[in-house]
């Protein structure tokens, strides 16, 4: 019988498509699962937290502001430790075979959602055997969060242990949707709570319909949402892993709209006729980072030189083929705090070489490690490490260019005593520049397990850091940013190479779609025309 | 006839066992483990690192792991994906259909042109014909498969439009899964044009899976004619004034057939290479792609499981190879 009805339910879908605007998207990856608090991967919050989900806080499309979402407004107490959310009224839960909601979202939704992450004794904590909550983590939830507490259906109120700053951001990421605890119930007395994770209810623009795995993803649009519905009738991701295929597919007309071309690829999709492309500068940077707690990398002025003797802009000609913009700080231009004043070492050989002769560096051999892999910060690591050690070998510094398996390298990188400088890089999480310096450059994170792959610890940089993420005032904390961009600067812990522009290939009918900086793919504002 | 078949069987268990044990340490032999890859750019603290690795298992002595392994093998347990965190044999099941239908698809093309190919190619030993589809066939063996995929998909989905890029059928088509081999399910859904479309995007694919088995095929095949052809057997039929297409039919090419079956057999374990690629550049959604995706992420469980469960199948085929070698040879079966 449930055969019969989904073999039913599945003819009246493919009829109603032949009329119903059906927008193909080609993803680049399967997603892990349906349930976004437990993965990390961006390719599985697509699937799954922007269509079907929502957040107290979202992201304002676009951009990396935090505007309202599943909390209409809050209030911060004076010493920013106490969040009080007041829920929208009259959201309504979607449906599906199994499941159809009695009530609207409220209170124990919110609370359900954060304590199945927070709480080891929460009985939803390991619905699945072997479930970890990394982002969770990562964003420092446990040691963050206090109590949640229901003032009322549709009042929360969230007790930190200290002020955060990026507080309000970081409950506006995936990882921290808002899941029905109805529908948990419910699957819970049919027990088949896994389901949680494959046949998702949320609030969100689209409701999910089915999933065949590695193949196709298939939503339609949710009749009942709360924000500006989407134009679109039925959302399709098309999964394909080759960015080629991809674009072979966008060409033939088989989707819509796809992530991440070839950088090759660019000027040939530029002069298609049926294509447009969107592009904007990425919220990322790629860096070269030096092991600053061994000689002579310890020394500021070494580390200067190493950076004046390289070029720069060749990196990003040769490399990034131009589709990047050169690096000056740590963070991307289009992140608020970024410091403009800032100039940039020039690439200056002649002075470098000087440089390294007035600190007594002489015969200076070193190794530069590239990573194995491309991310969207680094198309290819080891032509770069090749121009740098072009460039110098120029002012008498010998390279030997070294690279592991990228688990090993993400480990090695990390250890202590590491010999040589690394290339690696960062996309942020949610546009706060604390996501970047904190992460990457404070004395926190210069550790076995942090991500200082620079072990730089600069007692006043962090000071700065520690600062701003305890001020709620923006100006204030911007100032704090752009003087921590200073102190970097000074002390040149890394080169930084590039912030790579991201690209997004779409067929000439689509419009409405919105770049997100924090690389999301969102399809609740596109349309086709017919 | 059933004692050969025991025989063959027992033959079985110790391979299984050794390859339970390649299975196994092959992705342990690996640089990096999953709880790395998982947190990526952003590092994890050791204590988190020996927190999830206790959850996962992976804190005990290797030999104890492999012997949890082979315990809940016993079981019938194949374990849960890391990733998904799905079973294994589960997520096997729904994939393999794809790859089944795949590669049928690639070893009925390789076999239907390989085998008249070779059979025309040494009757005519030494002409143009036998040049060219040699030479051809020098070609397709050594033809990388992702370049010569891409190259096809150019060619016919780009310029020409004739096939579709990739998927297995046109999205227009939704019904239910429920044999997991698309040319079968879309006839059973009833609608329009689903079985044309699931056929056209098998077309590219089956093409680029078959190339090498094709090659090897017709190679073997034509020299295993031409070794026949020399017999004394062959000889005295033509002798007897029997008609050239008996000769060849009858008394050449069921005998030329015992090393070509092996052969066919043998490329069972080269689809699945080559599906690995195939499925890749053509978003198939099979065993291949699985398996790589697994192997870049150190899914521990899918990988061990996934090779053993390939293997087995593997090894089932050319057990049926062996025992048609059997069938069709009646002097192999007595030994």
């Amino acid at each position: 019988m449930k055969q019969f009805l989904v073999f039913a339910s599945a003819l009246a879908l493919s009829a109603a498509m032949a009329e119903a605007k059906t927008f193909v998207y080609c993803s680049e990856a399967s997603p892990e699962g349906f349930d976004p608090a437990p993965y990390t991967a961006g390719g599985t919050f697509d699937a799954s937290a922007h269509p079907i989900y929502n957040r107290l806080t979202e992201f304002k499309k676009g951009t990396t502001e935090v505007e309202p979402g599943l909390a209409e407004s809050w209030e911060v107490s004076e010493d920013g430790t106490e969040y009080t959310f007041h829920l929208r009224k009259g959201v309504k839960w979607q449906s599906n075979e199994k499941f159809t909601p009695t009530r609207d979202f409220n209170a124990d939704d919110v609370i359900f959602s954060y304590e199945r992450q927070g709480k080891a004794d929460n009985p939803w904590h390991q619905y699945i055997a072997g479930i970890t909550y990394e982002y969770y983590t990562a964003m420092d939830m446990p040691n963050l969060v206090k109590s949640i507490e229901k003032i009322d259906d549709y009042t929360v109120k969230f007790t930190l242990n200290q002020p955060e700053a990026p507080f309000l951001a970081n409950i506006a990421m995936p990882f921290a949707s808002i899941v029905s605890k109805e529908y948990a119930d419910a699957l819970d007395a049919a027990g088949t709570r896994e389901d949680l994770n494959n046949m998702p209810i949320g609030t969100g623009p689209f409701k999910f319909v089915a999933y065949q795995k590695d193949a196709v993803i298939r939503y339609q649009k949710n009749p009942d949402y709360w924000g500006t519905a989407p134009l679109i009738d039925d959302l399709v991701f098309a999964i394909t892993p080759d960015a080629a295929v991809r674009l072979q597919k966008l060409k033939a007309g088989e989707c819509h709209l796809m992530p991440y071309p070839a950088p090759a690829d660019i000027e040939a999709i530029k002069a298609d006729p049926n294509l447009k492309l969107d592009e904007q500068a990425g919220l990322n940077v790629g860096y070269l980072a030096y092991n600053t707690t061994m000689a002579p990398f310890d020394n500021p002025a070494v580390r200067k030189a190493l950076n004046m003797a390289i070029n720069k802009q060749a990196i990003v000609d040769a490399v990034f083929q131009g589709h990047a913009e050169p690096a000056k700080n740590p963070i991307p231009p289009t992140m608020w705090s970024y410091n403009d004043a800032i100039q940039d070492d020039p690439y200056d050989p002649e002075a470098a070489k000087k440089m390294l002769e007035e600190a007594g560096v002489k015969d200076l051999s070193m190794k530069i490690w590239a990573m194995p892999v491309q991310r969207p910060y680094m198309p290819n690591a080891r032509r770069t490490a090749e121009l740098m050690q072009e460039d110098l070998s120029k002012v008498g510094v010998s390279v030997e260019i070294v690279s592991y398996e990228w688990g090993e390298y993400l480990q090695k990188s990390m250890e202590a005593g590491r010999d040589g400088a690394v290339i690696l890089g960062w996309t942020g999480d949610n546009g706060d520049p604390d996501n970047f310096l904190s992460v990457l450059l404070s004395c926190d994170s210069a550790k076995e397990g942090g991500a200082n792959r620079a072990f730089w610890c600069n007692e006043d940089f962090s000071k700065l850091l520690k600062d701003a993420k305890v001020t709620a005032d923006p100006a204030t904390r911007t100032k704090l940013y752009e003087d921590a961009q200073v102190i970097f600067k000074e002390q040149a812990p890394w080169f930084t190479i590039a912030h790579s522009t991201q690209y997004v290939p779409m067929s000439n009918k689509v419009s409405g779609f919105v770049m997100s900086p924090l690389g999301d793919f969102t399809f609740e504002t596109v349309d086709i025309a017919e | 006839m059933v004692r050969f078949i025991l025989s063959k069987l027992l033959y079985l268990v110790p391979t299984f066992l050794g390859i339970t044990i390649i299975a196994f340490s092959f992705v342990r032999i690996l640089p990096g483990d999953p709880v790395l890859l998982m947190a990526g750019e952003r590092g994890v603290t050791p204590e988190r690192h020996a927190e999830l690795s206790a959850q996962l298992g992976y804190d005990k002595p290797v030999v104890m792991q492999y012997f949890d392994f082979l315990g809940r093998l016993m079981q019938g347990d194949f374990g849960n994906s890391l990733v998904t965190k799905k079973p294994v044999l589960a997520e096997f099941l729904t994939l393999f259909p794809a790859t089944v239908e795949l590669g049928f698809c690639a070893i009925v093309i390789a076999t239907l042109i390989g085998v008249p190919v070779g059979v025309l190619a040494a009757i005519r030993r030494g002409s143009w014909f036998d040049q060219i589809s040699m030479t051809a066939a020098l070609v397709g063996f050594s033809m990388p498969i992702f370049w010569w995929g891409l190259l096809l998909i150019i060619l016919f989905s780009g310029i020409l439009g004739w096939t579709p890029v990739s998927g297995r059928i046109s999205l227009l088509y939704f019904f239910p899964n429920v044999t997991g081999f698309m040319l079968i399910d879309s006839l059973l859904s009833g609608q329009e044009g689903a079985f044309a479309s699931a056929l056209s995007h098998l077309v590219l694919p089956s093409i680029v899976l078959a190339t090498i088995p094709l090659a090897v095929i017709a190679r073997q095949t034509r020299s295993a004619m031409l070794e026949v052809m020399g017999e004394d057997y062959v000889r005295t039929a033509r002798a007897k004034g029997m008609p050239p297409f008996r000769v060849i039919g009858i008394h050449a090419l069921r005998n030329a057939m015992i090393p070509v079956v092996t052969t066919i057999g043998l490329q069972i374990g080269v689809l699945m290479a080559g599906a690995i690629l195939t499925e890749t550049i053509f978003s198939w959604p099979g065993i291949g792609k699985w398996m790589i995706d697994s192997i870049s992420r150190r899914d521990y469980p899918v990988v061990q499981s996934g090779l053993l469960l390939i293997a087995a199948l593997v090894m089932v085929v050319n057990l049926i190879v062996d025992l048609t070698y059997g069938l069709i040879n009646p002097r192999i079966r007595v030994k």
